[in-house]
């Protein structure tokens, strides 16, 4: 029957399929790049302990966990992060923001810090955009509507100060700045495309996506089987700069705040013997730096194969492939075998490794 | 609720109502994101409450476009952290003088709409899965008889505020138990800009003054664990809690 159908075949039919293959079995594009619903995300679920995978429908998850989990999110709302500036000279930039802005609380000024890219915008792969145009300590830039000046230079990473005052340069962000997006979307994305269903202060310069599939059907349906549904805040930093040596130490400190409510659930889960699910990998980043305990910090641990795991049990992400920074940090909650059949599962079934794509459970 | 430290965000706080409520908001100690379409107007009620050692800030944005929503999330919480109370005051009438349903043009009842009810459904979208996370927040839709009373000439604006008083029942439904109250208020007649733009010849001296209002409906705000979830008050009529 084989022969058979090779032979019906056309031509062409071996070509397509070695190409097919090839191109699975490129790193840069195992699996589909496609944007997906919120409401229609698929995931492979990976047992820690068995190391078997399964394909489900992301709003299957409820079923997937028990009574007495608590799950973990970040709460962190999106920020437009990308600016366009023009150096005292005349020569334009993108200044993409990499951290939360510090706004001076109360006092008149505002601190900015974030990476210039060159001419063009995130149609360009960020590694094949121009470098920026030098800027100096001292120097008078435009950021949109508003005037900053440059406080320290390294490298493509840069702080700016602002004269204005809070309510001014927050209208200011929000009215000239849009979200950091890069080339494999030619449509901008708006700021509604970016956000979770349950987010709150704008910390994140690109969006906490662990957490876009969990619809309030989901979180709903979380609560009636007992689960615990918890929020932390994370400063999502960049994915990317385009700068290998930036790039190279990726992911940089990035803030978090654990509310008093979020740690006492965690105990209390423990106590339980129930585990501690982080919602991406900022989750596990705030979480195994402050080993749950309340307040504010700063991460800035990298996490890897051999990082042990303090607090978190298990993660929901997207789908990460080797030679991403977040495919380390998973390989500290399975070895890379179990990964491997993860992206195998993905592959066969057509999930999208897409930022807005399709979604991973390791537990 | 606590009114002391809490994040407030008010809509169509530049004058009548909305502006009474920040200021009597301001003086319970709340921190108040304030949002109106006139930046004017609105730098001025901010300035007046910091003036009292209230702590407010402005933000210019017209809460019927869609793009304006999660840039007023965003400011709001930037500004004063976690939103826990969202009071939906902005509204409008429409053109004026008023005019039967038949004689109103079509884009001036989707104009009214896109104020009145789409702009506080969007907003409270943004806004209310973080407070049902967090497992506490209030928020408040500004209603009027017109949303019960078939009045001639109200028809625009009556749907509007009979549909938002429906969106407050169906989303108290769906967040009971999260900790998050939803509730329409009625204010009643008051001496606004509104109000006279809709009734020219009113006495003022028989319409309610917006600040005795203001202070009945924060006094409704901090009791709102009393009223059952979507519930209609009417302010003239409440009693605050002994």
């Amino acid at each position: 029957m084989r022969a058979l159908a090779e032979r019906r075949a056309p031509a062409w039919w071996p070509r397509l399929r070695a190409a097919v293959a090839a191109s699975l079995a490129q790193p840069e594009h195992p699996l589909l790049a496609d944007e997906v619903s919120r409401h229609r995300v698929r995931m492979i679920a990976l047992d820690r302990r068995t190391g078997r995978v399964a394909l489900r429908p992301f709003a299957a998850l409820p079923d997937l966990l028990a009574a007495g989990d608590l799950l973990v999110v970040n709460d962190a709302a999106t920020l437009p992060a990308s600016l366009r500036g023009r150096t005292a000279a005349g020569e334009s930039f993108e200044l993409r923001l990499s951290a939360p802005v510090d706004d001076g609380d109360g006092a008149a000024g505002g601190r900015l810090v974030g990476v210039l890219f060159g001419a063009g915008d995130w149609r360009t792969r960020t590694e094949h955009r121009p470098p920026p145009p030098r800027v100096e300590i001292g120097e008078r830039v435009a950021l949109g509507p508003l005037a900053a000046t440059v406080t320290a230079v390294r490298g493509r990473l840069v702080e700016l100060e602002t004269e204005v005052g809070r309510d001014a340069l927050w209208q200011a962000l929000y009215t000239a700045a849009v979200p950091v997006q890069y080339a494999h979307r030619r449509d901008a994305l708006p700021l509604w495309s970016v956000q979770t269903a349950y987010a709150a202060r704008p910390w994140a310069v690109e969006m906490p996506s662990a957490g876009r599939p969990l619809t309030w059907e989901i979180l709903l349906a979380l609560r009636r089987r007992g689960v615990g549904v918890a929020t932390l805040t994370h400063a999502a930093g960049l994915a990317s700069t385009g700068d290998a040596a930036l790039d190279a130490a990726l992911p940089w400190p990035e803030r978090y705040e654990i509310p008093e409510r979020t740690a006492a659930a965690i105990i209390a889960a423990r106590a339980a013997g129930r585990r501690v699910i982080a919602v991406g990998t900022t989750v596990v980043r705030a979480l195994e730096a402050s080993g749950g305990r309340a307040g504010a910090g700063v991460a800035t641990l990298v996490l890897g194969p051999a990082s042990p795991l303090r607090v978190a049990a298990g993660l929901i992400t997207g789908l990460h492939i080797p030679g991403e920074s977040h495919f380390e940090l998973l390989r500290a909650f399975a070895p890379a075998e179990h990964l491997e059949r993860v992206l195998g599962a993905a592959r066969a079934a057509g999930l999208s490794g897409h930022e807005l794509g399709d979604a991973c459970l390791i537990a | 609720m606590n009114i002391q430290g809490t994040g407030a965000l008010i809509t169509g706080a530049s004058r009548g109502l909305g502006r009474a409520l920040a200021e009597r908001l301001a003086e319970r100690g709340a921190r108040l994101a304030l949002v109106a379409r006139q930046a004017g107007p609105l730098r001025d009620v901010v300035e007046g409450i910091r003036a009292r050692g209230g702590t407010a800030y402005a933000i210019a944005a017209d809460i019927g476009d869609k793009d304006a929503i999660h840039r007023i999330a965003g400011q709001a919480q930037g500004l004063v952290g976690e939103i826990d109370l969202a009071i939906h005051n902005a509204s409008t009438l429409g053109p004026t003088p008023l005019r039967l349903l038949l004689d109103t043009e079509c884009e001036d009842l989707e104009a009214v709409l896109a104020t009145n009810l789409v702009g506080p459904f969007r907003l409270t979208k943004v806004l209310a899965g973080a407070m049902a996370l967090r497992g506490a927040g209030v928020v408040v839709h500004i209603s009027s008889d017109a949303a019960v009373e078939a009045y001639p000439r109200w028809g625009a604006y009556g749907i509007s505020k009979a549909a938002q008083d429906h969106l407050s029942r169906v989303l108290a439904a769906e967040l009971d138990g999260t900790g998050v109250r939803v509730l329409a208020v009625d204010p009643g007649e008051m001496d606004t800009a509104m109000h006279a733009a809709a009734i020219p010849d009113a006495d003022p001296a028989a319409l309610a003054r917006p600040a005795e209002v203001a202070a009945r409906i924060v006094q409704m705000i901090e009791d709102a664990g009393r009223a059952p979830g979507g519930a209609r008050l009417v302010a003239p009529r409440w009693e605050a809690a002994s």
